[in-house]
């Protein structure tokens, strides 16, 4: 395990009366590209300024590199900043903007040429000195505030939604790009985004926040598989989420569930909620169930629930289908677009099946509905 | 598709007729530029009347460059001017100074006692001169004859001095301030990230991007100092300002010279903003400053 490089320890921040993070502990490690992710207001711009040094935790101690930075300013702190609007310095041309922090550290002359120099070219910007931040593009003047964070080299780099202001495309170019540049200079990032493709594409880990706490941190794989809470499943990527009551857990290492609309399904017993005996929420991921006209009974190891087929949409790469089950709930299903089957059409009864090991169970949490449009 | 529409008649060529209403806007721009310059136009004129006497007549006979010639030969009018240009730069100095101050507070933050300050401020604008003036004038006659301190502000250069700072700060304040509100706040933030400690951040960010509007608020300051006549009319004792001796000359006849510094004035203002405009241009050109 590599170095801690960020550590939060017990952190709250509260504006007033809004609690806006919560009791916070967090590690992140040396070299490691790690995004906070959530929906707006839920802690992880204010997180990420209280490690950058622009807030003040109200409890807590951060600490960068072993050392407890809680009360230093953000000009004393070896982090440094992109922020969402980039914040260019408006009068000062690209150079300029680059050179700012070496300068301010009276950093010898030729080498801040040489520096910046280096800067422009790892993030693709040679040649653009001259200009002023007006007379660039927003994907240019994105990589500008790239460049001059890290030409500072710091311990820390911090993120705040860099890509939000550019069109789809060129931030999908970017998230690879950034990725890119993250491994080439090593530099430990921690990356705040409401995207959760993006934190998906570019992490190491992953932290899900909501009201001011993490509710899930690990890989992005473990966090997409297998989602600690239903706001975490529904936050990241579309989830089909069954109400249902834990049954049994036999030996061979599956538990059964009773839906609440219909058969029972079964799940590795590792993958229900700690301590989980009574009602959960059965999930499993659109990609991974299969359709297929009704009658056609699939294998019997795996999960099987019968429905009507509501919407049938082609999105090109795949079909998608909205199906009511027998009682009532409603499953997505994306079928990969391959050209060979007949896909089910609208109206038509269907059998929907998965493997019982891409089920995930959570609790039902009560207070999802008012927030789900906010991200 | 193409076959088709090679096949298909030309388009119908539309004439745009030109309606009257077109007119309005030139002619009305016209006649407001008319009017606002005539009177500037007849200043200009009458420093070359070639007239007899040594004031200024109403009519007008072309042309001498005398007055331009004699533009230093009244002694008075001199030791007015240079008293004007002796008040005006230090005035506007430390007006800008203080009213910067006010301008970075009052865009900035949020204060108990804000909105108080903002009433201060666009009450110092609102007030009648005349009552200003009064109010000046009694306030330093009372500071004579108490003598806080010791302190007393003979009336002359210091208590004009005084009075200008005093009603220029609200005009730099105001002016500095619509430009602070404008200023990105992150951008203090992105220079305190960059190592800046708050006093280069100030001089190295927040000042050169409020600068036109302390520049703005200076030559303001530097011309309402120059101008005015009710609040020094009422504060100056003995001493003459341009304004004032100005007026006082107006009663037996305004010599020739007073058109011709009028010009000269004018003119240094026209040049000002000729070079605000050119820099504001060559700022949104992106040409290197």
């Amino acid at each position: 395990m590599p170095e801690v490089d960020v550590r939060l320890e017990r952190v709250t921040k509260r504006f007033g009366e809004v609690v806006a993070v919560d009791d916070l502990s967090l590690d992140i490690a040396e070299g490691e590209f790690f995004s906070l992710l959530g929906p707006s207001g839920c802690g992880k711009t204010t997180t990420l300024r209280m490690i950058g040094g622009f807030e003040d935790p109200t409890m807590g101690t951060v600490y960068l590199g072993g050392r407890d930075v809680t009360d230093l300013p953000p000009y004393r702190r070896d982090v440094n900043t992109v922020f969402q609007s980039y914040a260019l310095f408006p009068h000062l041309n690209v150079f300029e903007n680059v050179a700012f922090g070496l300068r301010r550290r009276k950093v010898p002359k030729d080498e801040i040429a040489t520096r910046v120099r280096e800067a422009m070219r790892l993030v693709d910007l040679e040649g653009f000195e001259e200009r002023r931040p007006a007379q660039m593009s927003g994907g240019q003047q994105q990589r500008v505030a790239l460049a001059r964070a890290l030409v500072n080299r710091p311990k820390v780099l911090l993120l705040d939604e860099p890509l939000g202001a550019l069109d789809l495309k060129l931030r999908k170019q970017m998230q690879l790009e950034l990725k890119r540049i993250q491994q080439e200079v090593g530099i430990t990032f921690i990356y705040v985004t409401h995207d959760q493709e993006e934190a998906m594409t570019m992490s190491n880990r992953i932290a899900v926040m909501r009201h001011g706490r993490i509710e899930q941190l690990g890989e992005p794989e473990a966090v997409y598989e297998n989602p600690a809470t239903e706001f975490v499943a529904g936050f990241l990527g579309a989830s089909n989420l069954l109400e249902g009551e834990v049954k049994e857990t036999n030996g061979s290492g599956l538990a059964t569930v009773l839906l609440t609309a219909g058969p029972s399904v079964r799940l590795p017993v590792d993958r229900l909620p700690a301590g989980a005996t009574g009602r959960v929420k059965v999930g499993v991921r659109p990609e991974k169930v299969s359709i297929a006209p009704e009658g056609e009974a699939g294998p019997a190891d795996r999960n099987t629930v019968t429905g009507r087929v509501t919407m049938s949409t082609y999105i090109g790469v795949s079909h998608q289908f909205k199906v009511q089950t027998a009682g009532g709930a409603e499953l997505t299903v994306y079928v990969q677009n391959l050209g060979a089957e007949r896909s089910p059409a609208q109206g038509e009864s269907v059998v929907l099946t998965w493997k019982p090991e891409h089920t995930f169970a959570v609790e039902p949490q009560e207070d999802l509905t008012s927030e789900e449009d906010e991200g | 598709m193409s076959a088709v529409a090679t096949a298909a008649p030309p388009p119908v060529e539309r004439v745009r007729r030109r309606r009257w209403t077109s007119f309005i806007l030139p002619v009305f721009t016209g006649a407001m530029i008319f009017y606002l310059a005539s009177p500037v136009f007849l200043m200009v004129l009458y420093g070359f009347n070639d007239l007899a006497g040594e004031r200024q007549v109403a009519r007008f006979t072309c042309c001498t460059l005398v007055w331009w010639r004699q533009m230093f030969e009244l002694p008075d009018l001199n030791r007015a001017l240079r008293t004007s240009l002796t008040v005006a730069f230090p005035s506007a100095i430390a007006a800008t100074a203080l009213g910067t101050f006010i301008g970075l507070v009052l865009g900035r933050y949020r204060f108990s006692g804000r909105a108080v300050l903002n009433f201060v401020i666009f009450l110092a604008i609102a007030i009648p001169e005349i009552v200003l003036g009064s109010a000046l004038l009694s306030m330093y006659v009372q500071v004579n004859e108490m003598r806080p301190f010791g302190a007393t502000v003979p009336l002359g250069y210091t208590s004009i001095l005084l009075s200008h700072i005093s009603f220029s700060i609200a005009f730099v304040a105001i002016t500095v301030r619509a430009r602070v509100q404008g200023l990105d706040r992150t951008l203090e933030n992105a220079a305190q990230d960059l190592f800046a400690t708050p006093a280069v951040a100030f001089w190295r960010v927040t000042l050169p991007l409020i600068l036109p509007g302390v520049v703005a608020g200076f030559l303001l300051a530097f011309v309402l100092s120059l101008d005015d006549f009710v609040i020094t009319n009422f504060v100056n004792g003995q001493t003459d300002t341009f304004p004032t001796w100005v007026f006082g000359t107006s009663k037996i006849g305004v010599p020739p010279q007073v058109n011709v510094w009028g010009t000269v004035l004018f003119l240094a203002g026209v040049l000002t903003a000729g070079v605000s405009l050119a820099q504001a241009y060559r700022r949104r050109t992106g040409r290197a400053a």
